[in-house]
């Protein structure tokens, strides 16, 4: 238990995806203008990771192990990816359109997502067992979400600073983006991976 | 517009980084120095190349709803193609750049090119495009790579370039100031723009008030 417990933490807090290994910085940076759409995106990317997480365990360890076509994972992972986020598009349309209204706009842009696909590459390199995949990923997407709505509450009350012309905008933001990764590095080394 | 404005765009004012910020989790991960950089830029122009080629030429048979999933198939082979040459031939530089490699398959820069351009054009304007958008992005990883690598440990390709008794911040090598550095260059590119964008605007004025002169003197 208290295993899993570290490698959750770690994937949170330690080994934060977006500030200390860059991955999704494009919804990052892309959506983090408001709050209550970073909240969603949050909820969305910690959701469909796991669940795609665990599709890529399965077919890693069921199909490509046993027939050697572990040099195809990446266009493997990148299809089932794609495939199950696009299912999952026709389903909500189909059952819930208050839901799709909500997320429709968010799936679309986790289909090609680094952090998507890059939680099952390295769980695959790592030789996680399907629990720890599963743990990973969860830790993963909460992480994700962590940073993206503390970078939002940070930018919404940027709207009242004085920001030279030049910097408005993505400028700011990267700089913004910079002082909360300095303040995640203070648990670097907390949790080893 | 000839094939050399078609490269040429690409390496400034449509520079994938800087001026379009698409693909910019490498632009941060693989800079700490100018090796990898340029080791990523590499790998970033051939793939974008090769897509951009392959993608004009099956774009006829391709049904445009499909195309997205087509496309990033074509990527991933790509993607894992070079991956096997690098892991053959350069077993270094394939560990260095490690996962950031794989995820060369959802870079939005490439998918991007192939959309926009490689769908509407014929082969060799593609190519063209995919190698000035691939020699932008490699031009800009560098760039970043060089501020950083010489800021932090003060050294250039891994040779000294700051005296020795230079003593850099360590945090420039660390993921913030890959943050810091991209959010003022971004700054800094934006200010050459403006004034770029100011001094088209004098000229054109002086264009204009030079052509009513000339009208002026007809009539």
């Amino acid at each position: 238990m208290a295993e899993y417990f570290t490698l959750f933490m770690g994937a949170v807090i330690v080994n934060n995806f977006v500030l200390t290994r860059f991955l999704g910085l494009c919804i990052f940076f892309g959506v983090s203008k408001s709050l209550s759409a970073s909240v969603g995106m949050g909820m969305a990317v910690s959701s469909i990771l796991t669940v795609s997480s665990a599709l890529a365990w399965v077919v890693y360890n069921f199909v490509l192990i046993p027939y050697n076509l572990v040099f195809l994972k990446i266009v493997v992972f990148v299809i089932l990816i794609a495939g199950f986020v696009q299912f999952l598009e026709i389903v909500i349309k189909r059952f819930s359109p208050t839901l799709y209204d909500m997320w429709g706009i968010y799936l679309v842009l986790i289909a090609t997502n680094c952090v998507v696909l890059g939680v099952p590459l390295i769980n695959a390199a790592e030789g996680f067992n399907f629990m720890k995949s599963v743990v990973n990923a969860f830790g993963s997407g909460v992480g994700f979400a962590v940073a993206i709505i503390l970078m939002a509450s940070l930018r919404e009350k940027l709207q009242y600073a004085d920001v030279p012309k030049s910097l408005q905008g993505l400028g700011i933001a990267f700089i913004l983006a910079g002082m909360l990764a300095l303040s995640f590095l203070g648990f670097s080394g907390m949790i080893p991976l | 517009m000839n094939y050399w404005e078609i490269f040429k765009k690409g390496i400034f004012e449509m520079n994938p980084i800087f001026r379009l910020a698409l693909s910019l989790c490498p632009a941060l991960a693989v800079t700490s120095n100018v090796f990898n950089a340029l080791g990523m830029g590499f790998v970033v122009m051939f793939v974008i190349t090769a897509n951009n080629i392959v993608v004009s030429l099956v774009r006829d048979y391709v049904n445009p709803k499909v195309r997205v999933p087509v496309f990033i198939t074509i990527i991933a082979t790509i993607v894992t193609l070079t991956q096997l040459i690098l892991e053959g031939y350069f077993p270094e530089v394939n560990k260095e750049l490690g996962l950031y490699l794989e995820l060369v398959v959802v870079f939005a820069i490439i998918l991007a090119r192939a959309e926009v351009f490689a769908m509407k054009n014929t082969v060799v304007p593609s190519f063209f495009d995919g190698l000035g958008m691939g020699v932008g992005f490699a031009v800009a990883m560098v760039f970043i790579g060089a501020v950083r690598e010489l800021l932090g440990p003060g050294t250039f390709l891994g040779y000294q370039v700051l005296p020795a008794s230079y003593d850099g911040p360590l945090i420039m090598i660390l993921a913030p100031g890959a943050f810091l550095v991209i959010g003022l260059m971004i700054g800094m590119f934006n200010v050459i723009g403006e004034h770029q964008a100011k001094q088209a605007e004098l000229k054109r004025r002086a264009a204009t008030a030079a052509g009513l002169v000339v009208q002026r003197s007809e009539a």
